[in-house]
């Protein structure tokens, strides 16, 4: 009786899937924690019910654009009588600048929370100047 | 007719049918809730849907130990409750969203909701309750001979 309802598909190329987007009357925006360390940006996403193979993730020189949906399994011939969450689309961009390396970005999905890590180029990373005294 | 009368007849029903078309307008989404319903806004967000067997609660709570989530049945009171740990690095901080600390939702189930026959599981960050509601209240089709 139970069966996953995937509202919305899942396109099979790139173009299909940005008009697809643009369809969603709602977009959710996942809540987002931020934090820069010396080494690197971490970006924290509350995505849930989206599983890994529902899940975007793209980066590019100019910016990093995350989109996901949400997969709730739904008994047939379900009535909602309640709802907080009215869709199952999920999509958050951020900029990047260039001391950020888009090519090494790593994504781990866990429970429905996504972490980005989006290290700073090694050239670029802050040196500490020492003042010498006499 | 007196002050108090003019009150309780008149003005009153008139502010109750009021109250009546308002939650036609916006729906039975108060039901679930109640008394006990919360602002918008409250973590974890909460869908509730219904089938004829079952009442289905899904609870968005992403990032959660599955075992420190605490389900409780008090009559026909639901009860979800635990706390949502969330490590931020101890550096610059930009933005900081995310729900952190504990929570609480209660949900009042319909009564002929058999509160033996609760079970619970937890996916990608939703919790969902499947709640069963025993043969006798399901709709029957009643034939007309």
């Amino acid at each position: 009786m139970n069966n996953t309802q995937q509202v919305a598909k899942r396109p099979p190329d790139e173009a299909q899937h940005q008009s697809l987007a643009r369809e969603h009357e709602h977009v959710l925006v996942p809540a987002a924690d931020i934090f820069e360390d010396a080494d690197g940006i971490s970006v924290v996403l509350d995505m849930p019910g989206v599983s890994k193979d529902r899940l975007h993730v793209k980066a590019d020189g100019n910016g990093l654009v995350v989109e996901g949906d949400a997969g709730i399994s739904m008994p047939e011939g379900m009535e909602a009588v309640y709802a907080d969450v009215r869709a199952t689309h999920y999509r958050r961009s951020f900029g990047l600048t260039s001391e950020l390396d888009a090519e090494r970005i790593e994504a781990l999905l866990k429970d429905g929370v996504l972490t980005l890590r989006i290290p700073k180029r090694a050239e670029l990373k802050p040196r500490r100047i020492e003042i010498k005294s006499d | 007719m007196n002050r108090s009368q003019l009150f309780c007849g008149g003005l009153f029903q008139d502010f109750r049918r009021l109250e009546q078309e308002m939650d036609e307008l916006l729906g039975p989404w108060s039901w679930p809730l109640g008394i006990r319903s919360t602002a918008r806004g409250t973590w974890p967000p909460m869908n509730v849907g219904v089938t004829p067997g079952n009442v289905e609660v899904y609870l968005f709570a992403p990032g959660l130990d599955p075992k420190s989530i605490d389900i409780s049945v008090q009559h026909n009171l639901l009860t979800v409750s635990g706390e949502r740990k969330v490590t931020r690095g101890d550096e610059v901080s930009y933005r900081s969203e995310r729900f952190a600390g504990e929570f609480r939702r209660a949900i009042s189930l319909p009564e002929d909701v058999d509160p033996n026959r609760i079970r619970a599981r937890y996916r990608d960050g939703v919790l969902q309750i499947t709640a069963e509601r025993p043969e006798a209240t399901k709709p029957r089709q009643i034939k007309v001979n």
